[in-house]
């Protein structure tokens, strides 16, 4: 087997994930009127409006180390735009026919970025609107485009990590290596074979192992 | 906060219809006149609106101006607000204009709150805050074009002058109405009172005030509270009274069509992963990835 993601990555990422989740429902609880009833699920209307922006900000602070560790990795290069343009054997199963893909693909750096951007856009944007502590320092033409901003932005993130989730359930092995740390060398070698090269070359202790 | 029920015609964060089963007789709507012409700052008015009901703002400071308190706050419902005007001939007019809730047709507040019924509009045009439904979020401060809505410190909830719905819904005029001893604040139907304004600008026409006109903005579909002004043309004179009040652009799209847009974007996402899984299917490895896999490291083995 090989390491894939540290424990320390795999928590960091998990506190990401939860806050992710509570963030969204509360926020959407407050978005759409027909989701209001989900703010039952957080005490009550102004339970929910009391702690989503607290949520927010720790999914923001807690994502911070995550692109830390991550962020060198998922430059896009000239195979990734090549590997997107065959955006047609990619959804069809057809690797293949792909570009050598590298730790991570060119739809995992564009899901990188766009929450990289989304979580950047919401935390400004959520200042602006935190109303029991900020909202009096700024003009209220800026809150209004804030509050717009912000709900584009979260449906942008939510939407995002839709198809982070779903990409997971589709390709098989991911989510042990989010849950366990570790995929086959075959998971590396299919998904990721550039990936796996550079292991194999690179480090003596992680080597596939017969057992 | 009112008693009524069964005569509401809007209700916040609700997508289906209000209870609106009732048609009040006469079906009518009210409204309030602000003759600002008539107005001499008396503050019987704000006075009254305290004591309606009970509300006793903290004593603050004077810097040297009538205007007191300085701005409308969750206990201060209604304010007289003063404004000092030099006039292109040289004249100085004192223009005093009492602030409060407009209760618009179309109302900012009412559109940007995201609690169920926390803001309604009644049959008669009010339109009515319910504290108990709040949750403090603060989005109708940022929905309205007035700047009237002010949350309080000490219960997170927003408070703004209710035109005594309490009152009005007993067959009895707003407070403040009662109070005024100049006659320079009416209550009645919508139509009598633009019908009353329209008398009185007739005659602040004929006496040198051609620009006299009636404050009750399209932008918003007309208020409920309405205001006779010397210098309709110049609402701005009146400590800045919105020239043309509307809601805002941004808070229209942020509260209109994103808010089903968003849930079909969403929806439309997890549904297409749904029938991606079912039609094309997981992406697996199997052995003969495990087997290329080995090939490959054995060689990388050999080669360096």
């Amino acid at each position: 087997m090989i390491l894939r993601y540290t424990a320390g990555e795999r928590t960091n990422h998990w506190i990401v994930a939860m806050a992710f989740v509570t963030a969204a429902l509360s926020g959407l609880a407050l978005f759409h009127p027909a989701l209001f009833g989900v703010s039952g699920l957080f005490g009550g209307g102004p339970w929910t409006r009391i702690l989503h922006p607290f949520i927010g900000v720790l999914m923001a602070l807690a994502f911070v180390p995550l692109a830390l560790r991550f962020g060198s990795e998922n430059r896009m290069q000239p195979r990734d735009w090549l590997w997107l343009r065959q955006y047609r054997d990619v959804v069809n199963n057809r690797e293949e026919r792909l570009p050598e893909v590298g730790r991570y693909n060119a739809g995992q750096k564009l899901v990188f970025y766009a929450v990289v951007l989304c979580l950047f856009g919401l935390l400004l944007t959520g200042v602006v609107i935190w109303r029991a502590y900020f909202s009096l320092y700024f003009a209220v033409s800026l809150i209004r485009l804030a509050a717009l901003v912000h709900a584009i932005c979260a449906v942008v993130l939510i939407c995002t990590i839709i198809v982070h989730i779903y990409a997971a359930i589709w390709v098989k092995g991911s989510v042990e290596a989010m849950t366990r740390g570790k995929v086959t060398p075959g998971w590396a070698w299919k998904h990721h074979r550039a990936w796996f090269r550079e292991i194999m070359t690179r480090a003596e202790d992680s080597r596939p192992r017969s057992d | 906060m009112a008693l009524q029920s069964l005569d509401i015609v809007r209700r916040s964060a609700t997508t289906t219809r209000s209870p609106d089963i009732r048609e009040p007789t006469g079906g009518r709507e009210v409204a309030k006149l602000i003759d600002t012409t008539k107005c001499i700052g008396c503050k019987a008015c704000q006075v009254a609106c305290m004591e309606w009901n009970d509300l006793r703002d903290e004593i603050g400071t004077n810097i040297g101006q009538y205007q007191n308190p300085h701005d409308l706050s969750a206990s201060t419902w209604t304010l007289m607000r003063f404004a000092e005007v030099e006039t292109p001939k040289g004249d100085l007019e004192w223009l005093i204009r009492k602030d409060g809730c407009m209760h618009c047709a179309d109302p900012g507040c009412l559109k940007a709150c995201p609690a169920p019924g926390a803001i309604v509009q009644y049959a008669n045009g009010i339109v009515d805050f319910r504290e108990e439904n709040c949750i403090g979020c603060g989005y109708c401060i940022a929905g309205c074009p007035f700047d009237i809505p002010r949350i309080s410190k000490k219960d997170r909830k927003v408070y703004k002058c209710t035109l005594c719905s309490d009152r009005v819904a007993v067959g009895l005029e707003p407070a403040c109405i009662k109070a005024c001893p100049t006659g320079a604040l009416v209550f009645g139907t919508k139509e009598d009172m633009k019908q009353h304004a329209a008398e009185r600008i007739e005659d602040l026409n004929s006496r040198g005030f051609e620009h006299a006109g009636l404050y009750d903005p399209a932008g918003v579909g007309g208020t409920h509270v309405m205001y006779v002004l010397h210098h309709v043309d110049q609402p701005q004179l009146y400590s800045d009274l919105p020239a043309n009040p509307r809601i805002s652009p941004s808070v229209r799209l942020w509260k209109g069509i994103s808010k089903p847009l968003a849930l079909a974007v969403m929806g439309l996402t997890a549904l297409a992963g749904f029938f991606h899984y079912v039609r094309v299917g997981p992406d697996e490895t199997d052995e003969r990835d495990e087997a290329a896999a080995q090939e490959l490291a054995k060689q990388l083995e050999k080669s360096p």
